[in-house]
C-alpha cells in the first residue's frame, strides 16, 4: 500500500519549459540565438574558414567576397573568422565574470540574510561599499595592479557584480527564513547548512537566474570596453572589443570595419537582455505584465 | 516637530554613508596589495635605480605592517593629499582637478539629453500602453540599452565628424575658455553616452505612469469628469516625478563609469583617460586617487538623492 500515490497532474520542469517557449516568442528567439552563438563559439576552430591570426598582406581591407564573407582587416585577416573566434573570447569572459559573481555573491547573501544581526549589518555595509565602485573603473584598476589581461579584468568585473547578487539573495532569504517549512526543518534538527542548501537556496534561485542573465549582458559590454581600451585581450588574439579597437584606429581609411564586431556585441547584449526579461515574466509571478 | 524628525532622518542617512566611505578607502588601498612581487620594484618599472625603489617604498611606507601603511595613507587622504604620480611627479589631486570638469560636462550633458528626450517619450508610451507607438518605442529602447555606447560613439564620429565635418572629432575645450567650443566638443560624446539613458528614463517613467494611471485614485478623477490630459499632466506626472529623481541618480552613477570608454574614443582628457593611462603604466597613486574620487562622487550622489527624496516626497518623510 505504501507505494500507492495519488497522481496530481503537475507540470514537470520540462513541461513548464516547453510552455514558456511556446508562449513567449521573445524568449524562444533569444534562447535559440544564444544556443547558436554558443555552438559557434565552442566549435570556432572547426567552423571558422580561416585562422583568426593568419595574415595576408596581399588582401588588406579586402571587400566582401566569396572567399571572405565579411572581408579582411588591416593585416589581411579574415573578419568572419576573427568574429567567430572573438565570440569565444567575449562569451568566455562574460561567463567567467558572472560565474565569479555567483560564487561570491550567492553564499554571502544567504549568510547575511539567514544569520541576521550584526553579521548582516556588517555584510550589508560592505555590499553598499562595493556597490559604490563603478564596475569598469575598478576593473581597470585591478588590471593595473595584477597586470594587463582579459582574465584579470573579468575577475574584477565579477567581484564588482557579486554584491548585486548578494543583495538580491539576502532580501529573498529574509523572507524565506521565516516560512513554516524552514521552522519545521529546524525543529527536526536540520543543520544550518542543510536548511540553507535544501530549503532556502531553491527559493532564492528564480530572481538570481533573471539577474544573472541581465548581468551577462553587462559583462559582455565590460569585456568589450576593457579590450577596446587595450586592457583586455592582447593581440594577435581577437575579441569583439579588441576588433573594435583596431577598427577605431583605421576609422578614417576603413570605416566599415567597425560594423561586424559592433553589431555582434549589440545583438548578443540584446539577446541576454531579452532572455532576462522573458525569464522575469515567467519566473516572477508577482510582477504584472503591463 | 516634523522638521526635526526629518532632520534626524537626514543625519541618520549621513551617518550611514561614513562606514561605506571608510570601507571603500580600505578597498582602494588594498588594490596595491594585488601588485605581484615586490611592490616597490614592480611599480618602479624596468631599469629603476635603487634610490627610486627606496623612494617608492617610502611613499607607501612599505616597511611598515599593512594596517600601518593603510592608516598613514588614510591620514594623508583625509588631509586632501592623494600623493604624487610616479610618472610625472605631478600631484594626483591637481591631475584630478584638471580632468574632472571635462568628465562632468559630458555626464551632465548626457543626463540632460536623457531627461529631455526620455520624459516625453515615456509619457507618449504610457498614454497608450500596448499601442503601436508604445511597441515601437519599447523596441527602440531595447536597442538603446543594449548598444555598446563606445561603438555608437565611433559611428557618430565617423558620420558627423569625419564625413560631414560638422563637429570636432576629438579633444575637449574647458567651459571657462569658450562655452560654444566646450559644447561643440562635448555634444557627440554626450549623445553617445545618453543613448541607454534615454531608454532607461523612458522605460521607468512609462512603467510608473502605467501603474498610476491604472490606480483607484485616477479612476476617481475620471469619474469626477476630469479631462485625460489634466489627469496625466496635473495629477499623474506629479506623482511619479520623485521616481525620476531615483532614475537620474542611478543614471549619473552608470554614465559616470561609462564615460571612461567614451573619453578614449574622443581623446578627451578626463577622469577615464587619466585612470586608463595610469593603469597601463602602473602609476598606482593616480589609479588609487581616481578610483577613490569616483567612489566619493557616487556615494555623494546617492546621499544627495536620498536627502532630496525626503525633502520632496511627503510620503517618505516620517
Amino acid at each position: 500500500m505504501t507505494d500507492m500515490t495519488f497522481a496530481i497532474p503537475r507540470p514537470t520542469g520540462l513541461g513548464r519549459f516547453a510552455r514558456w517557449l511556446r508562449r513567449d516568442l521573445r524568449g524562444a528567439a533569444s534562447l535559440a540565438f544564444l544556443l547558436l552563438l554558443l555552438t559557434l563559439s565552442a566549435l570556432a576552430p572547426v567552423i571558422a574558414p580561416y585562422s583568426p591570426t593568419q595574415q595576408d598582406f596581399s588582401a588588406i581591407f579586402a571587400p566582401i567576397s566569396a572567399d571572405h564573407w565579411l572581408g579582411t582587416d588591416d593585416l589581411g585577416r579574415d573578419v568572419l573568422s576573427r568574429l567567430i573566434h572573438g565570440g569565444t573570447a567575449s562569451l568566455y569572459a562574460s561567463f567567467l565574470a558572472v560565474a565569479i559573481a555567483i560564487l561570491l555573491g550567492v553564499p554571502v547573501g544567504l549568510l547575511a540574510g539567514y544569520l541576521g544581526g550584526w553579521i548582516d549589518d556588517a555584510i550589508s555595509r560592505i555590499i553598499d561599499s562595493f556597490l559604490s565602485f563603478p564596475a569598469i573603473v575598478l576593473a581597470i584598476a585591478v588590471t593595473g595592479a595584477l597586470g594587463i589581461g582579459l582574465t584579470n579584468g573579468m575577475i574584477a568585473v565579477g567581484i564588482v557584480f557579486a554584491p548585486q547578487l548578494a543583495r538580491l539573495v539576502r532580501a529573498r532569504t529574509l523572507v524565506v527564513r521565516n516560512e513554516l517549512y524552514v521552522d519545521s526543518a529546524r525543529c527536526f534538527g536540520a543543520t544550518t547548512a542543510h536548511i540553507l542548501w535544501r530549503h532556502i537556496t531553491p527559493n532564492t534561485i528564480q530572481p538570481v537566474i533573471v539577474h544573472v542573465t541581465l548581468l551577462l549582458a553587462a559583462a559582455l559590454l565590460a569585456e568589450a570596453s576593457l579590450s577596446f581600451l587595450g586592457l583586455g585581450i592582447q593581440p594577435p588574439e581577437a575579441s569583439w572589443g579588441s576588433m573594435l579597437a583596431r577598427a577605431y584606429q583605421n576609422m578614417e581609411i576603413a570605416p566599415e570595419q567597425m560594423y561586424p564586431p559592433g553589431i555582434a556585441i549589440l545583438l548578443t547584449a540584446l539577446t541576454f537582455n531579452m532572455l532576462g526579461e522573458s525569464l522575469r515574466d515567467v519566473l516572477d509571478p508577482t510582477l504584472k505584465r503591463n | 516637530m516634523i522638521g526635526s524628525t526629518k532632520q534626524n532622518a537626514i543625519l541618520r542617512r549621513l551617518a550611514q554613508a561614513i562606514p561605506v566611505v571608510v570601507i571603500a578607502t580600505f578597498l582602494v588601498f588594498s588594490l596595491l596589495k594585488l601588485v605581484p612581487g615586490d611592490i616597490a620594484v614592480t611599480l618602479a618599472g624596468d631599469n629603476a635605480s635603487d634610490a627610486r625603489i627606496a623612494e617608492i617604498r617610502q611613499i607607501y611606507g612599505l616597511d611598515q605592517p599593512f594596517l600601518g601603511q593603510y592608516f598613514s595613507w588614510l591620514g594623508n587622504v583625509v588631509q586632501g593629499d592623494l600623493s604624487r604620480s610616479l610618472l610625472s611627479g605631478e600631484s594626483v589631486g591637481a591631475s584630478i582637478a584638471r580632468s574632472f570638469p571635462n568628465t562632468l560636462l559630458i555626464v551632465v550633458l548626457a543626463i540632460l539629453i536623457a531627461l529631455v528626450l526620455g520624459i516625453p517619450l515615456g509619457v507618449v508610451s504610457a498614454s497608450r500602453p500596448g499601442g503601436v507607438i508604445d511597441t515601437i518605442l519599447l523596441a527602440i529602447g531595447s536597442l538603446g540599452i543594449a548598444v555598446p555606447n563606445f561603438w555608437l560613439a565611433m559611428l557618430l564620429v565617423s558620420f558627423f565628424a569625419l564625413n560631414m565635418n560638422w563637429l570636432p572629432a576629438t579633444g575637449a575645450v574647458p567651459l571657462t575658455t569658450s562655452i560654444s567650443g566646450a559644447l561643440a566638443h562635448a555634444i557627440l560624446p554626450a549623445v553617445a553616452l545618453a543613448a541607454g539613458g534615454v531608454a532607461e528614463v523612458m522605460r521607468q517613467l512609462r512603467s510608473s505612469l502605467v501603474e498610476i494611471l491604472g490606480s483607484q485614485h485616477v479612476r476617481t478623477l475620471h469619474a469626477k469628469g476630469l479631462s485625460p490630459s489634466a489627469i496625466l499632466w496635473r495629477h499623474s506626472l506629479k506623482n511619479v516625478s520623485v521616481n525620476l529623481l531615483t532614475v537620474t541618480s542611478l543614471l549619473f552613477n552608470r554614465l559616470f563609469a561609462a564615460t571612461v570608454v567614451i573619453e578614449a574614443v574622443f581623446a578627451i582628457p578626463g577622469m577615464g583617460s587619466l585612470v586608463v593611462k595610469a593603469a597601463m603604466n602602473r602609476d598606482f597613486p593616480v589609479v588609487q586617487g581616481v578610483v577613490f574620487v569616483m567612489v566619493l562622487v557616487v556615494v555623494g550622489v546617492n546621499l544627495l538623492t536620498d536627502i532630496l527624496y525626503r525633502v520632496f516626497d511627503p510620503r517618505v518623510a516620517r
